[in-house]
């Protein structure tokens, strides 16, 4: 599976030159296999951090042109926005907060060991967040939003084309 | 046009498939991996992967074994005297004191620091995509810097060549772990792990703790050796009675200037919402003189800075250690260097050719303009070019190329691609440069191809199955 990815992967970086054709072809071989496969390949947009207000979690609200056609605008901002606040959340400096720290500290941290941290329940509450969305707004229209965490907290993607029989 | 090429399919390389169909039944049929056992960074896992160290944690032990052996000979030869001519409660805060040290050694040295996870392909070609937007028409490596404003103030972002991504602000890539880590302290060798956003609380704990510990201990041995030499003994003899000590006392007062400088240093640190990193390099250090710091994470109070390093939510860990790899997952970057995969591609980096590669090889063959496709060496990519297995004898030189270090693994690259059953000569050549050149000048820009062919990958596996 992965020298698959790879071959392909290579792919794409060779082709970019636009005038290399033999050298991808080895590998183009495995990519164009698939797409006789599956005519309709997914590609992914993915909505990057936003690092304006510094290192804290937050996502670029800017709409990204690929879903122009797919998806409304607010629709895609409501989201993103939604998601924003709920990782402001999980990050949020205040009493409860601190009182964690400390408890867990003066208990050498063992008490994490049968309680959850507030990040870890704020994370779960995405994950439902996104669960919850994809079912109502984004399967309907057969894109398919993936978790942050799942990336590293690096990306919101946005998976299109996707076809009911592939998940 | 592109299409036109897809068609042209060499059914030689249709070898490769089932090759690789069988290795994938094989892998099924093996119990499934954790990510883990996959992780392209050097770091080493232990507990199934619940435990995370640097590879080179030599000093750990060494660590340890000075602080255990310190703390069982003052327990062993000074608190019976001390409690005696003293109180009860030395001995009691001298196993507080351990007991903090030692838990957050621990957790210091076994907590990930903050890893960021390698930017899938997929991740990698948008970003590509998204610097070669500019249209350059050269093949020079476009400048690798993303300038954002934070708080108002200009911060650069540079891109990692091993991570494939830009990294987030005060984020640093660790040569030694071969891991990007957010908020970047510094690699600690006694502690045998870096120190990052998710660590540095315990590592503060660590060294504060310390310096209590060996202040203490210090204390302790000083009034020890004081007290037995007013009952009237000489110096010589007071020692010859408690050598252990001595010993004791030789240990702390050596590391004591050490630790407590620290501590005061990592004080100010967070007082200021500084990394030691950033400190180093003189980040934010004011250049115009009047204006204040230019440190935008800081809140702008000493407290406040404190609160949130010290005591702030606790980030979770982002690399998910003990979850399973998915079989239709994307993989990161570099991660494929622990599968099945031919031996020239042990390092994703050898693996990832650059585009241009045919006008790169006209210039190559026919030209000496190879000079400009050599970078000025990143650390991170050219000492993967003595990794490239060398099964050929010399490399090809072409013309007029000196100094390029990429160039020398060109020919070992094309025997080993020779495992694959290319074709013609052609192809071979053209194959053999590109894992070197990817090397040399680690510039891809996937214009053209990312948005179209960029996840394939993933759907590409589903029928090899």
């Amino acid at each position: 599976m992965v020298v698959k990815n790879y071959d392909i992967c290579c792919v794409y970086s060779c082709c970019c030159s636009g005038s290399d054709t033999s050298f991808p072809l080895i590998f183009v071989q495995t990519h164009s296999l698939q797409d006789l496969h599956q005519p309709t390949a997914s590609s992914k947009v993915f909505v990057q951090r936003d690092y304006s207000s510094g290192t804290h979690c937050r996502f670029l609200t800017k709409f990204p042109s690929e879903l122009d056609s797919r998806l409304d605008k607010q629709q895609f901002e409501e989201t993103v926005q939604t998601l924003n606040n709920l990782y402001a959340e999980a990050e949020k400096l205040g009493g409860k907060s601190y009182l964690e720290g400390c408890l867990a500290c003066l208990t050498a941290y063992t008490i994490f060991l049968c309680m959850e941290t507030h990040y870890e329940k704020v994370l779960k509450k995405i994950a439902k967040y996104i669960k919850d969305q994809n079912e109502k707004i984004y399967a309907p229209r057969g894109l398919l939003l993936t978790d942050p965490i799942e990336r590293g907290l690096r990306v919101v993607s946005f998976e299109t084309n996707i076809k009911p029989h592939l998940k | 046009m592109k299409n036109c090429e897809y068609q042209q399919i060499d059914p030689r390389t249709l070898s490769v498939s089932p090759q690789s169909a069988q290795s994938l039944g094989e892998a099924k049929r093996q119990r499934p991996r954790r990510k883990w056992e996959v992780f392209p960074g050097k770091n080493r896992f232990y507990c199934d992967g619940r435990i995370i160290l640097a590879r080179q944690n030599g000093v750990l032990p060494l660590t340890l074994g000075l602080i255990v052996v310190t703390c069982g000979l003052f327990f062993a030869f000074d608190c019976p005297f001390l409690v005696e001519h003293l109180t009860v409660f030395i001995p009691v805060i001298g196993g507080v004191l351990f007991v903090f040290v030692l838990s957050s050694l621990l957790r210091t040295s076994f907590t990930d620091p903050g890893i960021l996870p390698r930017a899938t392909t997929e991740e990698a070609a948008d970003v590509e995509r998204q610097i070669d937007t500019s249209g350059s028409s050269t093949y020079r490596p476009p400048p690798r810097t993303k300038e954002i404003l934070i708080n108002q103030q200009v911060v650069k972002l540079k891109y990692c060549f091993t991570c494939k991504m830009f990294r987030p602000p005060r984020t640093s890539h660790c040569s030694m772990c071969d891991n990007c880590v957010e908020r970047f302290d510094h690699h600690c060798p006694w502690v045998g792990n870096c120190v990052g956003k998710r660590n540095y609380r315990f590592f503060y704990i660590f060294i504060i703790s310390l310096s209590f510990l060996t202040s203490f201990i210090f204390g302790c041995v000083i009034t020890h050796l004081t007290l037995r030499s007013q009952t009237g003994k000489s110096i010589i003899q007071t020692i010859q009675e408690s050598p252990a000590s001595v010993v004791e006392l030789v240990i702390c007062f050596f590391s004591i200037w050490s630790i407590l400088g620290l501590s005061g240093f990592h004080t100010y640190l967070v007082a200021s919402n500084l990394t030691t990193n950033e400190d180093i390099k003189g980040s934010w250090s004011s250049k115009r003189g009047a204006e204040e710091s230019g440190n935008p994470y800081t809140y702008n109070s000493i407290i406040t800075n404190c609160c949130a390093t010290l005591c702030g939510p606790m980030p979770p860990s982002l690399i998910d250690r003990r979850g399973f790899v998915l079989s239709d997952e994307a993989v990161p970057v570099g991660s494929a260097s622990r599968m099945e995969l031919p031996p020239f591609a042990v390092k994703s980096d050898v693996n990832m050719c650059t585009p241009s590669t045919k006008d790169m090889l006209e210039r190559m063959v026919h030209t000496s303009d190879l000079h400009c496709l050599c970078p000025p060496g990143t650390p991170k990519t050219t000492p993967l070019v003595l990794e490239v297995p060398t099964s050929a004898a010399t490399p090809t030189e072409p013309p007029n190329s000196t100094s390029c270090s990429g160039q020398h693994s060109i020919k070992p690259a094309a025997d080993s691609c020779a495992l694959f059953g290319l074709g013609t000569n052609e192809r071979d050549s053209l194959h053999s440069i590109n894992p070197a050149f990817r090397l040399a000048s680690p510039s891809p820009s996937l214009s053209h191809f990312a948005l179209n062919l960029s996840d394939s990958p993933d759907l590409g596996f589903v029928p090899l199955h």
